[in-house]
């Protein structure tokens, strides 16, 4: 049955793999439902009911009503785009340091891979929440100042990532040849190393979003993220706080648990593109 | 002691030859934040008297704090004070930034090392026992559990235990530290009400303590000496115990180390969500109030703190193997 499916080609599907093709089906279908959120079901933001407040999940209102008398799930889906694209912007802008950093331990090796690979063991023993919290309060809660707290703060996996990478790649056999043929520097970074750099660090961003996307969710729930018009996750997890202790629970239950199912969607996509890039693990997985 | 210690120093010397330059960077990077910030302290300091008063007095108040000299002037001396152990004068709370971190210290260092305790405990013994039956019910259920919660934000689980044991059950308070009619802190009111959030800062923790343990010891029940343990009959439970877990216990150590930002972060939130009166709060309140003094103090402090225990756990990690030589 799996092999009639257009995706197969893509995601080397096997029998095996039913997890991943959920994983896919959800995450397509968040992604879609967030493009098309605006045409299919506009939403007023200011719109507020005030004789519909904290109405329980029902067919109307899937995820129930806020403390204003908001559709709970509606706005989820509007959080959920507020927050993955801050998530994207950000893993985008650490995997841009990240990889900065990697490549110039890599390519470089010796002395200056050493250093930079200590600096960046030291950097990530920094409690990174802290010095998010830090960089926001400094910079007033905004949308530039959530990207910049997590850019600055999630960098170092890419960094060695692209880093190891980049090591493994230079004692290899093709390396040697290319040398030997007479390729330029800049033509093996082009044509040799970046080919097989580009998957990773492209693994390495998406691996990031949920963790960019836990950061902005995380400050914003300390009310220190986005402002309050921009309603991400974490904002209306936040708001849904008062209303939980008076028994309307899910107000701020239904966006975090939006935000745990695109996370697990997101991981075991990524769990199962890794295996493909690596047939090292698919051999261990196979045990 | 052995041989082993002869490079101990070194090694020391060598981490803080990073360790205390990165430091020095966070704290200068920390200040022209502060320094860049939009507020302006003498009028965050008069209040909505600012809109009022005479600018005079306003520049007064600016001279006299000197937040007018230059920057690397005011940086050397914030440094200089810190170092002194004068941590300045916290705005948002109106006391020195010294007596609220002395007053609130203690029970975060509580909740993250009774969280700790409970995740290394716990993580040991699931991990041990799934690793076992490697790919039985109970391994795959374990493992399923840790991929679902490593994905769940750790405020959410606190909100959602707040709504099922505290609200819906009804067993375990939502907040706080005492009840709200106690005069001073008892130990079994405060025990009643950490019971949540120390357990929800463990749970949330777990799952890659519960992974790191199960993969090391199912590696190493293939060891040599696991497998020659057992085929001189020693009963499963030695095997297991005593001989697989020992060996993978050694990388665990530095996993603790690594795992540590983590902990602060997720205190922070259990924190908030249950309204403790610890660090963690008050980092929160500082940053929403731009107190510049006492929210770098804490993030500085703990900064150090964190980097402090990591070298500590790298170096009992080769206290704890011989394999490893220090000056290697």
């Amino acid at each position: 049955m799996l092999d009639a499916l257009p995706g197969r080609r893509i995601l080397r599907l096997r029998p095996g793999h039913a997890g991943t093709l959920v994983a896919a089906t959800v995450l397509t279908a968040a992604i879609v439902a967030c493009v098309l959120a605006p045409v299919l079901w506009p939403l007023d933001q200011s719109a507020i009911s005030l004789d519909q407040t904290r109405l329980p999940p029902s067919w109307a209102h899937p995820a129930g009503t806020d403390d204003l008398g908001r559709d709970v799930a509606l706005r989820a889906l509007y959080g959920l785009r507020v927050s993955l694209l801050v998530g994207a912007v950000a893993a985008l802008v650490a995997t841009v340091i990240g990889g900065i950093v990697g490549g110039i331990a890599g390519t470089l090796g010796g002395r200056v891979d050493r250093l930079l690979m200590r600096v960046v063991d030291t950097v990530a023993a920094l409690p990174h929440l802290l010095l998010g919290i830090f960089i926001v309060a400094m910079l007033r809660p905004s949308l530039g100042a959530v990207i910049a707290s997590i850019g600055v703060t999630h960098w170092l996996s890419t960094a060695r990532i692209v880093r190891s990478e980049l090591l493994s790649l230079r004692n290899r056999p093709f390396i040697d040849a290319a040398i030997s043929g007479g390729a330029g520097r800049r033509r093996i970074l082009t044509r040799h190393l970046l080919p097989h750099v580009l998957p990773r660090l492209a693994l390495a961003t998406t691996l990031m979003i949920p963790h960019a996307v836990w950061h902005e969710t995380a400050l914003s729930f300390l009310g220190l993220g986005l402002p309050p018009h921009l309603a991400s996750l974490g904002n209306m997890i936040n708001d849904g706080q008062g209303s939980l202790l008076t028994g309307a629970w899910w107000a701020s239950i239904a966006p975090g648990a939006v935000i745990v199912v695109v996370t697990l969607a997101i991981a075991a996509l990524a769990a199962r593109w890794r295996e493909h890039l690596d047939p090292r693990v698919r051999a261990e997985l196979e045990l | 002691m052995s041989r082993r210690f002869v490079g101990a120093g070194r090694v020391v010397r060598r981490r803080l030859l990073v360790a205390v330059p990165i430091l020095v960077l966070t704290s200068i990077g920390m200040f022209a934040l502060g320094a860049a910030s939009p507020i302006d302290p003498a009028k965050q300091y008069a209040g909505s008297a600012a809109f009022t008063a005479n600018p005079d007095v306003l520049a007064q108040i600016r001279a006299n704090w000197g937040v007018d000299d230059p920057l690397p002037v005011q940086y050397f001396r914030w440094i200089g004070n810190l170092l002194r152990g004068d941590l300045g004068w916290s705005t948002s709370r109106h006391e020195p930034v010294a007596s609220v971190i002395a007053a609130r210290a203690g029970w975060t260092l509580l909740l993250v090392s009774l969280a700790l305790a409970i995740v290394l405990l716990a993580s040991l013994l699931l991990g041990a026992l799934a690793a076992y039956r490697r790919n039985g019910i109970f391994d795959r259920a374990l493992r399923a559990a840790a991929y679902a919660i490593e994905s769940m934000p750790v405020f959410w689980i606190g909100l959602a235990s707040i709504a099922v044991f505290a609200l819906a059950l009804g067993w375990l308070p939502a907040g706080g530290l005492t009840d709200i009619t106690a005069s001073g802190t008892g130990f079994g009111d405060v025990a009643h009400h950490l019971v949540l959030p120390v357990l929800v800062l463990a749970v949330s923790q777990a799952p890659w303590f519960v992974l790191f343990v199960r993969d090391g010891v199912a590696d190493s029940l293939r060891d040599d000496h696991v497998l020659a343990a057992r085929a001189r009959g020693l009963p499963g439970r030695t095997v297991l115990f005593g001989h697989a877990l020992r060996t993978a216990l050694l990388p665990f150590i530095t996993l603790i180390g690594t795992h540590l930002p983590e902990l602060v972060g997720g205190a922070i939130l259990v924190e908030t969500v249950f309204s403790l009166p610890g660090l963690g709060g008050v980092t929160v309140q500082a940053a929403l109030g731009s107190d510049f003094p006492l929210l770098a103090a804490i993030t500085l402090l703990t900064t150090a703190a964190v980097l402090t225990a990591n070298l500590a756990t790298d170096l009992a990690y080769a206290a704890a193997d011989p394999r490893i030589r220090l000056d290697a």
